[in-house]
Order: structure tokens, then C-alpha cells, then sequence
């Protein structure tokens, strides 16, 4: 691969991306894991719960940002440990859907086990939706 | 006056669920997840990419592992004794700690311990550690997930 270890600095940016959230997105998540929560595509039964809309699943907006870390490696098996806290709702419009938008950065880096830990922010509306977002990758 | 009862048992903390049946971790099942979580990742949908890469089969992406432990969580929303109301549920976070990657054609076995019962006021904090073995009885991978069940405001 091309990065080189010895060359990464921490607070090194590593990219970005942006992603359409829609309700077709949720159904499809939904389907493929298995979380078939009513909130994540019923206007009604997310009303009845005081919820302000269908929102995304949390662990949707966690595995789309991941694919920062992931994109930038090159090879999602290199991912050795992610975490996140779920701060906000992504409140997922009909229509218009949600844009999530997550960028990375090298947040520390371990010579000896020879990792990198990277910081990804992830915002819906200018709103921060993930805490501790952390992906730890092996070199 | 209204009733106090916890909202999640407390006496639940410690308590160990047996392993789950084993879960036959699939091509297909690997590629439509990974298009779900929006991977473009070629280990995650091209079977020649993940070869060349060093692997056996298509590699799950980094998430993949919450469809074990939701096997594992299934158990004790419907144990009695854990009395968790599902309505009531919020994710507060997880964590995935891997000691290989999961791959297409691993048959995969989830033992959960209720790690942590706290109390936030009327809300309960619930932290699930599971552990996800393969057929050979290896640690894959361990989940940590934390739900926050809401009390009555």
C-alpha cells in the first residue's frame, strides 16, 4: 500500500465523505441487519414515541463513517477496533432525506503496536451525531 | 405518587447468557451489508480483491459484528429476569474489538454478559459485553454495546 507509517503525523487529515441518507437507505439497513425497529421507517409510530421523525439507525450512521478510516487503508480488515458514542438523532426527511457528512483525521499513533488511531466527526445539520468516534487501524 | 421500580433489574449485572446457535457468516450476506453501510470497499464485495489481499473469502466490514451480538441481545430482551422493556430502548455506544476480521464462511457462535447495570435518574444503563467465537472456538471479536432504557420522566 502506499501510505507509509513512518510518515504519518497525528492531526493529519485522511478525508472525507459525504453521504445521502434516505428512506431507502434505512429499509436497506434494515433488511441487512436484521433491525427492523418501526422508528427507523414509521412516521406514525416514531410520532407516538415523541420522536421528531424516522431516524437512521445509529449503528447505519456508525458503519457509513467508519468507511473514512476504512477507505483510506484500503482494506476493512485492517479496522482493529471502532467505537462510537451516539450523541443526536439523524432525523431522515421523506423526502429530502438526511446528508451525513464525516471527515478523519490521525488522532494518535502507536509505534510499537504500530496502529493509528483516527478521530472521525461526523455532523447532520452542522450538528456533531457521533462522540469518541475512534477506528484503530494496523499497519 | 408514582412507582419507582428500576427499569432494568439490577440483580442482572454479572449474569452470562448461553452461547447462541452458530451463525454461517455468508457471501451474499457480506455484500448486502456492505451495501447498506454504503462500503466500497473491494475485501468487502470482490472475492478476487479480498484473496489478493491475504484472505480466505469477502471480508464483513467493521460493523458486521452487531448482527451476531443482535442474536445475543435477542436473548435477553426475552429473558423475564432482565424485565428490559424494548420500547424504552436507546443505543448509547458501542464498541467492536477485533482480534481477526469476520469472513465469509466463518460459522460463528455469541456469549453476552451483562457487564454493568447503572441507574441515571429515572433511566437504567445497561452494557452488554459479547464475545464472538468461530467454529474452533477462537475469540473473533468482542462487542461492547451500552442501551439506555428510559424511565418513566
Amino acid at each position: 500500500m502506499s501510505i507509509k507509517f513512518e510518515e504519518l503525523e497525528v492531526g493529519q487529515a485522511i478525508g472525507s465523505l459525504e453521504f445521502l441518507l434516505t428512506r431507502d437507505s434505512l429499509v436497506r439497513y434494515a433488511g441487512a441487519s436484521g433491525d427492523f425497529n418501526p422508528i427507523h421507517y414509521r412516521d406514525d409510530i416514531a410520532a407516538a414515541v415523541g420522536l421528531p421523525g424516522v431516524l437512521a439507525h445509529g449503528m447505519l450512521t456508525m458503519g457509513a463513517a467508519v468507511q473514512v478510516a476504512v477507505n483510506w487503508v484500503g482494506d476493512s480488515g485492517r479496522i482493529a477496533d471502532y467505537q462510537v458514542r451516539f450523541t443526536k438523532p439523524v432525523v431522515v426527511d421523506p423526502i429530502e432525506g438526511a446528508v451525513l457528512t464525516v471527515a478523519g483525521k490521525i488522532g494518535a499513533i502507536d509505534g510499537e503496536s504500530r496502529t493509528v488511531r483516527v478521530d472521525l466527526a461526523a455532523t447532520f445539520n452542522e450538528t456533531a451525531v457521533l462522540g469518541k468516534a475512534q477506528a484503530v487501524v494496523r499497519f | 405518587m408514582r412507582q419507582t421500580r428500576p427499569v432494568v433489574n439490577p440483580n442482572v449485572q454479572g449474569k452470562q447468557y448461553p452461547a447462541t446457535a452458530p451463525y454461517l457468516v455468508g457471501r451474499e450476506k457480506i455484500r448486502e451489508f456492505a451495501h447498506a453501510v454504503k462500503s466500497v470497499s473491494p475485501v468487502n464485495l470482490d472475492l478476487f480483491a479480498a484473496q489478493a489481499a491475504g484472505y480466505t473469502d469477502l471480508v464483513a466490514p467493521p460493523t458486521f459484528a452487531v448482527v451476531i451480538q443482535e442474536r445475543s441481545l435477542a436473548t435477553v430482551l426475552a429473558d423475564p429476569d432482565a424485565a428490559i422493556d424494548f420500547s424504552r430502548v436507546v443505543h448509547g455506544d458501542q464498541r467492536f474489538t477485533y482480534v481477526r476480521p469476520i469472513v465469509a464462511g466463518d460459522e460463528l457462535t455469541s456469549v453476552l454478559t451483562v457487564a454493568s447495570v447503572k441507574s441515571l435518574g429515572a433511566h437504567s444503563m445497561v452494557t452488554f459485553e459479547t464475545k464472538i467465537f468461530d467454529i474452533d472456538q477462537q475469540l473473533v471479536c468482542t462487542a461492547f454495546s451500552t442501551l439506555v432504557v428510559r424511565g418513566d420522566e
